[in-house]
């Protein structure tokens, strides 16, 4: 009988055929090892077990539909075709169907994208910008139909309606999702005339959140210069714009919770300041009153005594008005913080001069010793109506 | 008033001038010249809260590229995609 002589075409080829045939598409688990992404984009490794490995390749068009990671050591199932190389007699699996074997594809995704981030520093605390306190307007990104925007919109307008909300409409789920909300943040950016920027949107399963979990959003909401609240979905989910933002809100409401103040409070506050204001300004009078009293009982000056008795009277009387406006305004509260506003507003200086005092300079600073100026000094008087210049005659004692 | 006043420089104004009159070693003219002056930002942050609210704005560009704001009349409004 005579002997069968193969070319090594012919046998590879025999083999490629018995082998290939004989192993329609399958499923097969592993571990990944000597993983390596070619820079055409093609992706090699090794599959391996305790005891065994094989070769495998997942071609770039493929490659590019997965949302995590490869790595050495992940442990996958994968669909492929075992496929013959006839060049170098070695056979591999051609990936079709990659997936994490124990743990969800998206949620495998987004532990490997948190940690890459965390690792790079995005989600540190002390580059978080500071939000404003009392922004005037206000960038949301969102859908124009979920109930997100609804809720935002009617919290604002509840606690400062003072303040002015610009929608930037995207989509918030779905393909293309995450490069519509990237490129939103990027535009009210560029916009610049916002305060402070709401990226988000309502609950839903993570799928539903997904464009959230994308890196693209990641880089852009770390890229903004101006401050972003994230809001997404329930108080429970967490996303990875979450963790990049300047403030996580829970839920949209929250978000306009935290963006805005309230304007009741603060109309306290200004109340607050108005109160505190006018006691320190009586306290000052009353301090005022003392010293010229004392002035008075040691002055030894010539002008008619019962001149200087005329001005601390009036300064008593003012001082009264205001102590007695001050203790009303105590008791009740707005309408009289207004009349002691208008009646406080009476002593600056012009209305002072309108009661018959006046000033007097030199060198255009206002005199308040009598050791500032020598006899034969000139100096300015300034009265309610018009001015006049004086030569100093004689000088009285110094307080 | 001028015309760059904010809200929060207002408010961080109110809070220097309730610093500078508590510290006391000021003139009389001067409290009375910063007591004037924060009347004014309490009159000026009170008008600003009474402001009634305003339409929601929708953010686009135009043909040329350039930013337009136009108002979102229905909440939540079509979508236009």
């Amino acid at each position: 009988m005579e002997k069968r002589i193969y070319t090594v075409s012919i046998l590879t080829r025999e083999i490629k055929a018995l082998l290939e045939t004989s192993f329609p598409r399958l499923w097969v688990e592993g571990e990944i090892s000597n993983f390596k992404r070619h820079s055409s984009g093609h992706l090699y490794f090794t599959l391996k077990d305790e005891n065994a490995q094989i070769r495998c390749a997942m071609w770039r068009f493929k490659a590019d539909e997965l949302r995590f990671r490869l790595e050495d050591g992940l442990k996958v199932l994968l669909e492929a075709d075992v496929q013959v190389y006839e060049r170098s007699g070695t056979y591999q699996l051609v990936v079709q169907q990659l997936q994490p074997a124990g743990v969800g594809e998206l949620q495998l995704a987004f532990e490997q994208l948190k940690k890459r981030l965390q690792a790079e520093g995005l989600f540190d605390s002390d580059i978080k910008q500071e939000l404003p306190l009392y922004p005037e307007r206000i960038g949301i990104v969102t859908s124009p139909t979920g109930a997100a925007i609804r809720d935002i919109v009617s919290v604002i307008q509840r606690r400062y309606p003072p303040a002015e909300i610009l929608l930037y409409p995207v989509k918030v789920q779905g393909e293309g999702a995450g490069t519509e909300i990237a490129a939103a943040i990027k535009e009210f950016n560029e916009y610049g005339n916002v305060d402070v920027l709401i990226v988000g949107r309502g609950g839903g399963s993570l799928e539903d959140l997904w464009a959230f979990n994308e890196e693209i959003v990641a880089r852009a909401i770390f890229s903004s210069r101006i401050p972003i609240i994230s809001a997404v979905g329930h108080e429970i989910d967490f996303s990875i714009a979450d963790f990049v933002a300047d403030r996580r809100a829970p839920t949209p409401s929250a978000a306009a919770e935290i963006v805005v103040p309230d304007r009741s409070e603060l109309r306290g506050i200004l109340a607050y300041y108005q109160e505190r204001y006018q006691s320190h300004l009586l306290q000052k009078l009353n301090t005022f009153r003392d010293k010229i009293v004392a002035f008075q009982k040691s002055y030894a000056f010539r002008r008619p005594e019962d001149l200087l008795y005329q001005k601390v009277q009036r300064l008593d009387e003012l001082w009264r008005l205001i102590q007695s406006n001050l203790e009303y305004t105590l008791d009740r509260k707005k309408q009289r913080l207004e009349n002691i506003r208008l009646r406080l507003r009476a002593l600056n200086p012009s209305e002072v001069l309108r009661r018959g005092y006046s000033i007097c300079y030199k060198d255009g600073q206002i005199l308040k010793d009598v050791k500032d100026v020598k006899t034969l000094d000139m100096v300015q008087v300034k009265l309610h109506k018009g001015q006049f210049i004086s030569q100093v005659q004689m000088l009285g004692e110094s307080e | 008033m001028k015309k760059s006043l904010t809200f929060e420089k207002a408010m961080k104004r109110l809070e220097e001038i309730g610093d500078s009159l508590e510290s006391g070693d000021i003139a009389l003219e001067e409290s009375l010249k910063l007591y004037e002056e924060g009347i004014q930002l309490i009159g000026f942050c009170q008008q600003k809260l009474n402001e009634v609210e305003k339409k929601v704005q929708k953010l686009s560009r135009n043909a040329e590229g350039e930013f337009h704001t136009d108002s979102l009349d229905a909440l939540p409004s079509k979508d236009e995609a």
